[in-house]
């Protein structure tokens, strides 16, 4: 049915001059938050050093890109759940049991490093499945489910522990590199995230499965009846966060060697803020792992930062806790001056 | 009655063979046959619970008949899923478009299907031409690349034609595509519809207006209780016809209007603002009347009637209600003062679908049904049987959730909820949106009554035959600005599209007037004539007044 539809006078239809506009003003609004994120960023790093000159010599600076590593790490798995319009608050616990696990697995052996974040990533990918399973075909809401997931996994980790710990004395030294090595003086770790950052946020955005997750965020109703594997998609989703926690585990052990069972404990909640103040939709369909990044860092950051202003460190709970308020009522302004921005420009 | 005769051909495109659909002890279809022919337009007729609904989600994929057969080319298929029925060539636009708020429109278009480069990458350039392509193709401007928040429900649809056009559907079903469109939105789709079906497309068309079954379709299927009642030709057939089909009965008259006898003033506005939505906006209803605020959606109307609730702040103006000023931004306040809306979404706005019938009715009047803070169910319970006999409200029981009602009947529930709080002035927004043609009129009759009781009625309404047919006066919004009021006697569909569409002279309006004062909002001359709807819709005005608003202030 190759016709062309012929323009009928009525048909005509004056759109204003939006045609470039369009596009503009659609990714404006979140280049203006990840440059807002980024810019608050480098002027955290600016101030702090204006203070502390120290803190941004070699050492500083690769202290703060092994601290956010993992955090940085987390908030790109959460980031696909969140775009989803879900959640997974049991990323923390997953963190807890691998490095746990990893740990008691290579202790006293001669293990590979490979085989120890394969480990990580299979149990990672279980946990996340799991929860995965009961959102997306169970159909209970994500909240609970991460939240049950939390405790159970919690138990079993300390179950296991016995109230035992990991000790990096045990651990094979080729582990414990994975850790605390570089390459060209930039650590292992912050490489490996940067890996896993580009990765994911290159599917994200040419893949269809990744265009998929945005659609299922942004009206799961309309996904369905677009033909999008609704379900298959937010189980993919809740794997792929579970896996990453999975890795993050097994490098909390490279990274710390001694791991009691609550490692990464209460994590989950720091992963969530992050991904929000980074700018993906709490209710989805909105963002990019850039942004989730950056907000990671910036968090990040912030902690490191006011240990060297010698500012006692409850402040970054509640400086977390404002940011994060912050980002959604600015994220809510923001739409609903767009959504009135582009009713007009149609109407015109 | 499920045997359809035939003449020779090629087998239909798309046909339902004795399809049946239960849910729980409802049965939604029974025994249904439906063939859909290349070229041809095909409207599903019945009233709201026909089954219709049913029939759509069965040939969308969306679920499967518990019985019967769908048959493609002839051939039997099964429908796993949309994606399946979508390969299959069927489109299918829903009466509220199901778009993706925060993507682009390229992509709401492509998704899951988008045009791929090597390593199976998508190809965004690719996506962005083809839309830019259909846009051409269908003769409008939108910009590819532009969100779909914020389109306007015409806007929207014309998204999903391009979605239906960019996989070459086979078969088009359109479930009341029309509903919330303005006379000359819907003449572009007709014509965009008209040429796919001209291509060779089998069309499947919904509506509640007869008058667009007619303008669109060549042969019509009535259902009436899930059962098929009728599949003809429409040639021959009147709307009168269809309307025995589909009620199984004679209707009286759509519109019962009475002698009314306007009283005091009851609810006056006074140039009322809220800054970028509507301006300075002032009028008077009186009890015992019916006021239509007319308009292109879009133009503000709701937006008035819940500012004037409360439900909104404006920002300059106020409300009086039986001559004493309300507080601004109070819906509480509003309710006391004797004010009721009825809200356009029903399902969001004017009740909770969970809740059982005596519930929702019970909401308004807690303070009255309560003893110590504790609701008196049997209260509650007289009360909602007191409504529902005085509105016909069929039903079950009253502890039957409102959300398995036709929506007929839940819109009795919303005017019952309302009713119940002997409200002096009513406003309802869309009364009878999605309502089927039976129920409709009891709507109307029961308007007028309650009007002809001595209650000042607030109605905005798109459709056009029924603000006609309803209103004592007209009043007309145009871009957030209150641009005509026009008397029973001198409205017709001209003068008030002309005004809606800002073609018209502005009237000067503001301050009481008496309700059969000269007010008129003729085009003088030819003007009007040159505006029927259908006319390129040229929303902001291009050729008369852009500002046309202005002068109201």
């Amino acid at each position: 049915m190759s016709v062309t539809v012929d323009r009928p006078p009525a048909t005509e239809r004056d759109t204003g001059s939006p045609r470039r506009a369009g596009r503009s003003l659609a990714e404006s609004v979140l280049r203006v938050r990840e440059f807002s994120i980024g810019a608050a960023l480098v002027l955290l790093i600016f101030a702090t050093w204006l203070v502390n000159p120290g803190f941004l010599d070699g050492q500083g600076v690769k202290d703060l890109l092994l601290n956010s590593s993992i955090l940085v790490l987390l908030a790109t798995g959460q980031s696909v759940v969140v775009l989803t319009r879900n959640i997974d608050l049991s990323v923390g616990s997953v963190v807890g049991l691998t490095a746990f696990a990893c740990g008691d697995f290579v202790s006293g052996t001669d293990h590979s490093p490979l085989t120890v974040l394969a480990l990580g990533i299979a149990l990672g990918t279980v946990c996340g499945l799991a929860s995965g399973l009961l959102v997306s075909f169970g159909r209970v809401p994500a909240l609970v489910v991460t939240l049950g997931m939390l405790y159970v996994i919690q138990g079993v980790d300390h179950a296991w522990a016995h109230g035992e710990q990991i000790n990096a004395a045990n651990l094979p030294d080729s582990v414990l590199t994975l850790g605390s090595g570089s390459v060209l003086g930039i650590p292992y770790l912050p490489l490996i995230t940067a890996a896993v950052l580009c990765a994911t946020a290159y599917y994200l955005r040419t893949y269809r499965g990744g265009r998929e997750l945005y659609a299922i965020g942004s009206s799961p109703q309309a996904a369905r009846l677009a033909g999008v594997p609704v379900r298959r998609r937010v189980l993919a989703a809740y794997a792929f966060s579970g896996a990453v926690a999975g890795f993050a585990g097994a490098l909390w052990l490279a990274r710390f060697g001694t791991v009691v069972a609550d490692a990464a404990n209460g994590w989950e909640l720091t992963v969530v803020s992050a991904v929000v103040v980074g700018g993906i939709s709490i209710t989805g369909g909105v963002g990019t792992v850039w942004g989730a990044a950056l907000g990671a860092l910036l968090l990040t950051t912030i902690g490191s930062a006011l240990v060297v202003l010698k500012v006692d460190s409850f402040w970054e709970q509640a400086i977390t806790g404002a940011l994060l308020l912050a980002a959604i009522s600015t994220d809510r302004i923001v739409r609903s001056r767009t959504t009135r921005a582009l009713r007009k420009r149609s109407r015109q | 009655m499920s045997d359809i005769p035939r003449t020779g051909g090629p087998p239909p495109v798309l046909a339902l063979e004795g399809v049946n659909k239960s849910f729980g002890s409802v049965r939604a279809l029974q025994g249904v046959s439906l063939e859909l022919s290349a070229g041809q337009a095909h409207a599903l007729a019945g009233e709201n619970g026909a089954g219709k609904s049913t029939l759509i989600k069965i040939l969308a994929g969306v679920g499967a008949p518990d019985a019967g057969t769908v048959r493609l080319d002839g051939e039997p298929a099964v429908f796993h899923g949309p994606a399946d029925a979508r390969d299959a060539g069927i489109a299918v636009i829903y009466q509220e478009p199901t778009l993706f708020a925060d993507l682009s429109i390229a992509e709401n278009i492509f998704m899951g299907r988008q045009p791929r480069r090597s390593f199976g990458r998508v190809d965004h350039k690719a996506v962005r031409e083809a839309t830019a392509a259909l846009m051409s193709r269908l003769g409008v401007r939108l910009d590819p690349d532009r969100p779909a928040r914020g389109l306007s429900i015409a806007d929207q649809q014309i998204v999903e034609i391009a979605k239906a056009l960019s996989f070459d559907a086979r078969v088009l079903i359109m479930d009341e595509p029309t509903a919330a469109l303005t006379g000359s939105e819907t003449a572009r789709l007709f014509s965009v519809v008209e040429t796919l079906r001209a291509a060779g497309a089998a069309v499947l068309f919904i509506s509640h207006r007869l008058s667009e079954i007619f303008a669109l379709c060549q042969w019509v299927t009535t259902l009436r209780d899930g059962r098929l009642v009728a599949s003809e030709p429409l040639d021959g057939l009147t709307e009168d016809d269809l309307v025995r089909r589909m009620v199984g009965r004679d209707l009286g008259e759509l519109y019962p209007k009475h002698e009314t006898h306007t009283g005091e003033p009851a609810l006056d506005v006074r140039r009322l603002t809220r800054e970028g939505v509507f301006h300075d906006v002032s009028f008077t209803v009186h009890r015992g009347e019916i006021v239509a605020l007319a308009g292109l959606v879009g133009a503000g109307r709701s937006e008035v009637v819940q500012a004037v609730f409360g439900v909104d702040k404006p920002d300059a103006g106020h409300v009086e209600v039986d001559g004493t000023a309300l507080r601004p931004g109070s819906p509480t306040a509003a309710v006391a003062a004797g004010l009721a809306l009825v809200p356009e979404d029903r399902r969001q706005r004017g009740l909770v679908m969970e809740a059982g019938i005596e519930r929702n009715i019970g909401l308004t009047g807690l303070g009255q049904l309560c003893t110590a803070g504790l609701v008196r169910r049997t209260l509650e319970r007289a009360r909602a049987a007191d409504w529902a006999v005085r509105l016909q409200l069929k039903y079950d029981r009253l502890s039957d959730a409102v959300g398995v009602l036709s929506g007929g009947n839940q819109q009795k529930v919303v005017l019952a909820k309302w009713l119940a709080t002997e409200p002096a002035v009513l406003i309802v927004d869309e009364p009878t949106r999605g309502i089927d043609v039976g129920t409709k009129a009891e709507v109307h009759r029961l308007l007028t009554e309650l009007a002809a009781d001595g209650l000042a009625v607030l109605m905005v309404s798109s459709d056009l035959p029924e603000v006609l047919g309803m209103a004592d006066r007209v009043l007309v919004m145009h871009e957030g600005r209150l641009v005509a009021e026009i008397p029973r006697a001198d409205a017709d569909e001209e003068n008030v599209m002309a005004a809606a569409t800002g073609r018209a002279p502005v009237q000067r309006l503001g301050g009481p007037r008496e309700p059969d004062g000269p007010g008129r909002a003729h085009a003088p001359g030819g003007r009007a004539e040159d505006d029927e709807p259908g006319d390129p819709d040229e929303p902001n005005g291009t050729n008369g007044s852009p500002d046309a608003g202005g002068e109201a202030a």
